[in-house]
């Protein structure tokens, strides 16, 4: 055998070695302690020591969106950052990138996922769907229509769709701000 | 001369060896080459370790492992593992060339060990059919070295992640090399990671092509390939249909499922080819697997086995890619370590401290060490927060910690997690009680 052993003594690296945390776990901490949330979103950890499933509310103070309250499940899986975390909305809202079942469409939780991007990318990235609704991009296909048509109808359905009203026979929660 | 070569052979002859078994491979070992490193024993040392002594085990029986194990056991290793936990498909019989129809549905492991050993006599292959998982360190620590014949990046992060972790610096033979070969379609990749030394594979994460995804809001309302239409299926109306019941890709019937569902789909917006094998290929994200790129990348692999057994050439350092979609093209380079590496970067360092200390007490520790430059350390142990900084829930709850003893939160030998965002890499902290 090749006597490898000899040439790490030589490496300055020697005293280097793992904690025996999983990647994903420790990448999780790190985006984590590093988030810097502005006052319009929160996280919350149903089981503190599971820092892997959490969910994130974000209350939008500006835009149609103002006074809602909207939360989102985050799962985030042993293969992160390879795999992105999966992200749900778990109300039935009226909004163009989201779906009844509360799937996202948010580009870099899916095509352009990259692992250099962190939790924080994401959740900035969700926030600016409720700031910049995109018809462009449509889950649910009746609201990108009433975006596309006329502005100011889509944001008077998006008021009343907050305090739980229905829009086109499909009623929505109510998730204004407590 | 003759004599002592004659002798030689005559020491590791087995029962079943016959004359000029080996004529080829001794070549290489009898006598030194240009390029050999200098502490190369030829002759009898050399053939002894390769053919009696070196363990080596291969991870993955399908396409390059098949591969592998052939290559291993023709150039004289003859004490080799194998695990796999998939059983025998028939589309597997085409380029995985130890199984015959007969085996369609019998663990890999098991069938190629016993042709291997049946067609190679004197070999050795001891079948593991499971996971890698299953096993612990102390099965790892056995073997000389590792060769990974994968196609999921999940179990190649988690052997690199316990060779990495295996090393201890009191024991020379923890240090493993690992070598890992990899292919899609006309592509792969031969490397060699001596861990902690070399770069490892989780700093290459981000090298990594990505799999192929489509925008959800294309699959939701604008689809155009009969892919859109089973994504639509297995993303979009499983969970919608089966809630939280989890897809086994492995599964025939869910896969039956999905293929009615698509095929309705796709009939309704006129898009043709939905088939069960697209299906299976879209849900498993299947790349189709070209025989003969496993054939370079495995030769690749097993050459730099058979270097690291017997001294006799320099090895890989550490990375050869092989293009083959136009001509034939490798380039090799050597990839570096990322002093960030979650895996293989990062420091540990002992912290001596007391049981009756309060956690306040080591963070203020970790912030007076002057060539860290820590300023907001947060802490866990097995992946659980002793202290977070943020998010506020979590500093919240973890707050109470720091008032308590270390000895309370901690055992001798605990290796804490540091990270903070002054740090670019993660800092272990082993405790050690006084």
């Amino acid at each position: 055998m090749i006597k490898i052993w000899s040439m790490k003594k030589e490496e300055e690296s020697a005293k280097k070695k793992k904690p025996k945390t999983s990647p994903a776990q420790l990448r999780v901490q790190k985006d984590l302690t590093e988030l810097e949330l502005p006052k319009t979103m929160k996280t919350h950890f149903a089981d503190p020591n599971d820092v892997l499933n959490f969910t994130l509310t974000i209350e939008p103070d500006e835009g149609m969106y103002k006074n809602g309250s909207f939360t989102f499940t985050f799962a985030i899986n042993t293969n992160y950052p390879h795999d992105p975390p999966k992200v749900k909305c778990t109300q039935k809202i009226y909004h163009p990138n989201v779906d009844l079942e509360g799937n996202v469409c948010l580009n870099i939780l899916r095509e352009d996922w990259k692992p250099v991007l962190n939790l924080n990318s994401i959740m900035v990235g969700l926030q600016y769907l409720f700031l910049e609704p995109n018809a462009d991009d449509p889950l649910n296909k009746e609201a990108a229509e009433d975006l596309r048509r006329d502005r100011s109808v889509f944001s008077s359905n998006v008021k009343r769709s907050l305090t739980g009203g229905a829009i086109k026979g499909i009623s929505y929660d109510r998730v204004l701000v407590k | 001369m003759a004599d002592v070569q004659a002798a030689s052979s005559q020491a590791i002859a087995g029962p079943s060896d016959w004359k000029h078994r080996h004529k080829h491979i001794d070549k290489i070992l009898d006598r030194p080459g240009p390029s050999t490193d200098e502490a190369f024993q030829p002759g009898t040392t050399v053939k002894t370790f390769l053919r009696e002594q070196c363990k080596i085990l291969v991870i993955g029986a399908g396409g390059l492992g098949c591969e592998i194990l052939a290559n291993l056991a023709l150039s004289g290793f003859r004490d080799i593992h194998i695990i796999d936990m998939d059983t025998i498909d028939v589309s597997n019989l085409n380029r995985q060339f130890l199984f015959r129809d007969k085996d369609v549905g019998r663990p890999k492991a098991t069938v190629a060990a016993e042709f291997v050993e049946k067609r190679v006599p004197g070999v050795k292959v001891t079948p593991y059919h499971g996971k890698i998982q299953d096993k612990d360190d102390d099965y790892y620590m056995q073997f000389n070295i590792v060769i990974c014949g994968l196609d999921s990046v999940e179990a190649r992060r988690w052997m690199n992640a316990t060779l990495v972790n295996l090393v201890d610096e009191e024991n020379p033979e923890s240090l493993k090399p690992l070598i890992d070969g990899g292919t899609e379609g006309f592509k792969g990749q031969a490397r060699v990671i001596l861990p902690t030394i070399t770069s490892c594979y989780e700093c290459s994460l981000d090298m990594l092509n990505k799999q192929t995804t489509y925008p959800i809001c294309t699959i939701a309302n604008t689809p155009r390939l009969p892919e859109h239409c089973i994504e639509w299926a297995s993303v979009l109306e499983w969970p919608r249909v089966f809630g939280d019941k989890k897809l086994d890709s492995d599964n025939p019937d869910h896969i039956q499922w999905l293929l009615e569902q698509a095929l309705a789909r796709a009939e309704s917006f006129n898009i043709t080819g939905v088939t069960w094998n697209l299906t299976q290929g879209v849900v498993k994200n299947i790349i189709p697997a070209i025989a003969s790129t496993n054939a370079i990348i495995a030769a690749a692999c097993v050459l730099e086995a058979f270097k690291f057994a017997t001294t006799s050439a320099p090895y890989l350092n550490n990375y050869m890619m092989y293009t083959g979609n136009d001509s034939v093209y490798t380039y090799t380079f050597e990839h570096e370590k990322r002093p960030d590496c979650p895996v293989c970067g990062g420091e540990s360092r002992t912290l001596e401290v007391r049981k009756e200390w309060k956690l306040e007490k080591l963070m203020d520790l970790l912030k007076e060490m002057a060539d860290l430059q820590i300023s907001r350390p947060s802490l866990s142990l097995s992946g659980k927060p002793l202290y977070y900084q943020a998010p506020p829930q979590i500093e919240e709850s973890t707050r109470p910690n720091l008032e308590k003893e270390l000895g309370q939160l901690l055992e001798e030998g605990d290796e804490i997690t540091v990270t903070d965002a002054k740090l670019p890499f993660t800092l272990g902290i082993l405790v050690k009680f006084v």
